[in-house]
């Protein structure tokens, strides 16, 4: 049963990743996107990873794909430039390409996980050392990541204040 | 007894048990809608719906003619309507989307559910077990994060109605769903920064609020609603905004936007997104009472295990764990069922806010209300628990 449903979470979850990058109309493509996340969230229920799950599903699923498709529909972006594989883009796409073959290479021969983790942990305790974690040893990685949100909060401020100001003077 | 129960497969018996919640949420849902006439017509003082009736009920002397007068036949009558009414798909939407929004709006309303726990029962040795389709250890998160999923189905109206009121409305539901989800979350942090109190196994499960709401004594009975009221009173604010219901109800406001995403929705369609909003509420309210209403508790101050010790004085079979789980069933679904009547009285006392208004309440004031309602219970439960 559980292998069953990994590889049903598996496959539907590769689809709908390549329907986010062939398709053509904006709106399929983020739907596409949307169901992928969802996708790999059932993946990380698979895994026993329920938090993770379930935070990728309200930030990512619940919020910020919801603010692109909102973006897509507002703007009505159609795929009416088509973006060809020329000069720039393709070395880009390949080098991309190539990371990321590299990434699943090093995990897939390396094997990095060298113990298991305590997974007979109950599901709360597991919360609990969680969050123990993210405010001991993972306390800078934390703060920097939060820094960076807080950069990226005032750029969208001062952006947003400079059209306003523009549009007074006129 | 229910020994052949346990002998059918584990995946069958978890879809059975699924199915049995969902043919309870779905028909209250449906009840909902003719609640709301009913008590829009008692608060207006007006006698409401009372005409539809089946002939062989009419024929029982005085119940009949109570039932009719109560309009409970009214509900069969509406869904009979939605049923059989044609089912007409415009000729200028996006075909696809159009018929994938109504259920886009059903799965997260009903998805939600499972994590919810609806009542408990005392085992041999008087262990507290919660009656709910999954005992999730993240409870709150699971809620949080699937009825977040439910903006879609308002998204994907709205779009793919291709006219632009339904436009309009889903931008404004979009817009509105988002800002208060803020508040929201932040307003039930309190509550379980509370109850993971140092050395207990941390948890963001319901039943574990409502067993940190029966404890004895005067600070342990107390239900959260009152040792953290500003925390509940934004959470009901929020979860009025997040239902769209009417101070809120600026997503489908009919004066200015004439229906809004379900506009050019009609029959069964049309309905669906009916049962979601009601299912929404369903779920929003029973949230609200175990984290602020004191879950299956009866009185506050006076836990479940109490009441059942008092009945048991006098009742032989008191302790059975079935009647204690149905008991509790019982308990909880009457406050969740009062919380309703309360969405529903608030819609008639309280006029709507314009859309600039409700911005202006979600990210000026109820934001930082929320933010500075953290940090003070922060403070207070570090000084109280340390």
């Amino acid at each position: 049963m559980a292998q069953f449903l990994f590889l049903l979470f598996a496959i539907f979850t590769v689809l709908c990743a390549v329907g986010v990058v062939v398709n053509k109309n904006a709106v399929n493509a983020s739907i596409c996107l949307i169901l992928c996340l969802v996708g790999v969230a059932g993946l990380f229920v698979q895994l026993d990873a329920y938090l993770l799950a379930f935070v990728l599903l309200l930030v990512y699923a619940g919020a910020v794909a919801a603010l692109f498709l909102f973006i897509v529909m507002l703007l009505d972006v159609q795929g009416k430039e088509t973006f060809g594989l020329r000069g720039f883009r393709t070395i880009a796409g390949f080098v991309a390409f190539a990371l990321l073959l590299a990434g699943i290479g090093s995990v897939a021969l390396k094997g990095q996980i060298v113990s298991s983790p305590p997974v007979s942990l109950a599901g709360g305790a597991q919360l609990k050392l969680y969050a123990y974690q993210l405010f001991t040893t993972y306390l800078l990685p934390v703060q920097i990541i939060g820094f960076l949100l807080l950069i990226s909060m005032l750029g969208v401020i001062v952006l947003s204040k400079k059209h306003e100001i523009a549009e007074d003077t006129k | 007894m229910f020994d052949f129960y346990f002998e059918i497969p584990h995946v069958i018996r978890l879809i059975l048990q699924g199915l049995a919640v969902i043919m309870v949420i779905f028909p209250i849902a449906g009840a909902c809608s003719m609640a709301e006439r009913k008590v829009a017509a008692w608060i207006q003082d007006r006698p409401g719906p009372n005409r539809a009736t089946v002939p062989w009920v009419a024929w029982i002397p005085f119940l009949g003619k109570f039932l009719q007068r109560l309009g409970v036949f009214h509900v069969m009558a509406d869904g009979g309507k939605m049923m059989f009414k044609e089912d007409s798909l415009p000729g200028h939407v996006n075909k696809f989307y159009f018929v994938l929004a109504p259920i886009v709006a059903m799965i997260p309303a009903l998805t939600t559910v499972v994590a919810v726990p609806f009542g408990a029962y005392f085992d041999a040795a008087g262990k507290l077990i919660p009656l709910g389709l999954a005992p999730l250890d993240i409870g709150m998160l699971a809620v949080f994060a699937v009825s977040s999923l439910g903006v879609y189905s308002a998204i994907l109206a709205g779009w793919a109605s291709n006219s632009k009121y339904p436009f309009l409305g889903s931008v404004r539901a979009s817009a509105q769903l988002i800002s208060y989800e803020l508040s929201m979350t932040l307003a039930v942090l309190p509550v379980f920064l509370w109850v993971n109190a140092p050395g207990t196994e941390g948890t963001m499960g319901f039943a574990r609020v409502v067993e940190f709401q029966s404890q004895p004594g005067f600070l342990g009975g107390m239900w959260f609603g009152f040792l953290m009221p500003i925390s509940a009173f934004i959470f009901l604010v929020a979860l009025f905004a997040e239902t769209n219901r009417q101070p809120f109800d600026t997503v489908e406001s009919e004066s200015d936007l004439v229906g809004s995403f379900h506009t050019e929705y009609g029959a069964f369609k049309w309905g669906l997104f009916f049962v979601a909003e009601y299912s929404h509420m369903i779920v929003g309210s029973a949230v609200f009472m175990l984290l602020f209403g004191g879950g299956w508790n009866p009185l506050p101050w006076v836990s479940l295990a109490t009441a059942v010790d008092i009945l048991g004085t006098f009742l032989p079979f008191a302790h059975a764990p079935l009647f204690v789980g149905i008991l509790s069933i019982a308990i909880f679904m009457g406050k969740v069922l009062a919380m309703i009547f309360f969405f529903m009285w608030v819609r008639w006392t309280l006029p709507r806010f314009r859309y600039d208004q409700v911005m202006k309440i979600g990210w000026q004031k109820l934001l930082p209300l929320s933010i500075a309602n953290l940090l003070f219970y922060a403070i207070a439960i570090a000084l109280i628990q340390k």
